[in-house]
């Protein structure tokens, strides 16, 4: 439904997106991950044809963005970080407006208009005007004026950012729903949403993509390695220096706490908890805490930002 | 042709229902209505002919400042609030976008002039007014006013804050208005031809005086055409930045 083969976009001198290449099958619900400047955003606009592509293809639906890039946007729905909304309009008038304009027929209009409005839950408001609804409201208005002319693909980008936890349930629950229906994009920088919506993950860091599967299958990239934690009260240099005479030991990050302690999490290939503990000890230093901590996703991404640093270095 | 007045509609209806196009219809009436009085009709005796020249002289003026007001939100604002993404990634042409608006904008400048036909209307009360000068006067206002909405749209499409698109506009408008004078001062052929590009000089002085020449009618539409082709053409180059 959506590929992309060597997708570039530079501004200027600063590349935002380097060479991306990622292929989405019809139905897929794919969730773009990554940190603040990422380049999702950038990668979006290139989709939905904001955007030109400095070098690369992009197809929708076997159309190319470049070449056929009305009937790319008449195949998709798009929602920017901030919902594109006419605030003097009225919830149902606003949507009869997109309809038409994406060339929903007008005889169709009122089922489409309708048909959005039962899904995003807006019939309570449909007679209010735009600039009058909280947030969570417009977010939900951004996402109807996004399915209101059925398209295959609906591009959503960090549509939980700014709501509350209830209403990012209350997201989360339609954006579940749209998969049926449609193909669905959608980026975030939150792990936790992206695994709890989407079947897919696209792991996206400094423009490039740094990893892309499951969560399993990113999980399972890290099955072979086990990651440490561990509390030593002592000598920074000396601490770190200890660790790193441990054989198969790398040092992921180090921090200071509250009571002078150092927490320091290390990565191995193999279990390697009695050496580290050894390796302290025998340095003079204390040990106050040693835990073998579970992969998670934030795990595997913070995995994949840091190798992927490494690798740019 | 639908998606035009689709985008037309709701560019007149956000207009109507926002609190600076009010502002813009009653400071334009208060000011045509002062100038009216105090200008036009003056203290002094005169033809009811050259009240009529009077009061289309200020009223172009008027005309001129408001169709860059209305003009400035058309896509500045749009890009401010971030609604421009809903435009340009629908399946509208760029150019059908730029039409729209300007069509939009356009409505609503002619309304706001309709309004001010009571003014020749209370010339009659102790004159004569030959309907064919006040039609010609109001043709050419809106031939002027089209114009300078064209303008206003095309300074619109180049900025990304409504002030910036004013001062833009404003420029060229005031530019295109003093090439009268850079005519005067230049030597032949090239003076005729900028005098010819002056926007208000020579081509609006017919319609005040009751008279409609093809010329000048060509003029304001190849004026208008010009700056709508450059806002598309400006809206086109922002997908490529």
């Amino acid at each position: 439904m959506i590929e992309t083969k060597k997708l570039t976009k530079n501004f200027g001198r600063y590349r935002a997106v380097d060479n991306v290449s990622f292929k989405i099958e019809q139905g897929e619900c794919v969730g773009l991950l990554g940190l603040n400047g990422a380049g999702k955003t950038t990668l979006l606009r290139m989709l939905t044809c904001l955007l030109a592509p400095t070098s690369g293809t992009a197809m929708v639906d076997g159309l190319d963005v470049a070449g056929s890039s009305l009937e790319v946007r008449s195949r998709m729905g798009f929602l920017p970080e901030v919902p594109p909304l006419y605030g003097e309009m009225l919830v149902g008038q606003f949507l009869s407006f997109v309809a038409r304009l994406r060339g929903v027929a007008s005889s169709s209009v009122p089922e489409h208009v309708k048909n959005a409005l039962d899904r995003c839950q807006l019939n309570d408001v449909a007679q209010q005007r735009i600039d009058t609804l909280s947030y969570g409201y417009r977010k939900r208005v951004g996402i109807a004026q996004a399915i209101v002319h059925r398209p295959p693909i609906v591009v959503l980008d960090e549509p939980i950012a700014g709501l509350d936890p209830a209403q990012i349930v209350e997201m989360r629950e339609m954006i579940r729903n749209l998969t049926g229906e449609h193909t669905v994009l959608l980026s975030s920088h939150i792990l936790g949403e992206i695994s709890q919506t989407c079947d897919r993950i696209l792991v996206m860091h400094k423009g490039k993509i740094a990893a892309q599967g499951t969560e399993e299958q990113l999980l399972g990239n890290l099955a072979n390695t086990q990651r440490l934690s561990v509390r030593i009260m002592g000598d920074r240099a000396k601490a770190e220096s200890a660790l790193k005479s441990a054989d198969g030991v790398s040092i992921l990050d180090v921090s200071q706490g509250h009571d002078g302690s150092l927490l320091v999490n290390v990565q191995s290939a193999k279990d390697v908890r009695a050496r580290v503990a050894k390796a302290i000890v025998d340095s003079g230093l204390d040990l106050l805490e040693l835990t073998q901590v579970k992969h998670d996703l934030e795990a595997v991404f913070l995995q994949l930002t840091i190798k992927s640093e490494e690798n740019s270095e | 042709m639908s998606k035009v007045w689709l985008i037309a509609r709701r560019e007149l209806g956000a207009t109507l229902m926002s609190p600076l196009g009010f502002v813009v219809v009653a400071s334009v009436l208060a000011i045509d209505g002062l100038l009216f009085n105090l200008w036009a009709l003056g203290s002094t005796a005169k033809y009811s002919a050259e009240v009529l020249y009077d009061y289309f002289y200020v009223l172009s003026g008027t005309t001129m400042v408001a169709s860059l007001f209305i003009s400035m939100r058309l896509f500045a604002e749009e890009q401010q609030t971030g609604t421009i993404s809903l435009i340009l990634t629908s399946p509208v042409k760029d150019a059908q976008v730029v039409f729209g608006k300007f069509v939009g904008a356009f409505l609503f400048l002619a309304l706001m002039t309709i309004i001010t036909l009571y003014m020749p209307m209370l010339i009659m009360v102790h004159g004569k007014v030959s309907w064919g000068h006040v039609f010609s006067g109001y043709l050419g206002l809106l031939l002027l006013g089209g114009a300078s909405l064209s303008i206003g749209t095309f300074a619109s499409s180049m900025a990304k804050s409504q002030i910036v698109a004013i001062f833009i506009g404003a420029t060229i408008l005031v530019a295109m208005i003093l090439l009268w004078l850079l005519g005067r001062n230049a030597d032949p052929p090239l003076g005729k031809v900028v005098s010819y590009m002056a926007l208000h000089n020579l081509h609006f002085r017919s319609f005040m005086e009751g008279k409609i020449h093809l010329r000048d009618v060509v003029f304001y539409l190849s004026v208008c055409t010009f700056f709508l082709v450059a806002a598309t053409r400006m809206l086109e180059s922002r997908r490529w930045r």
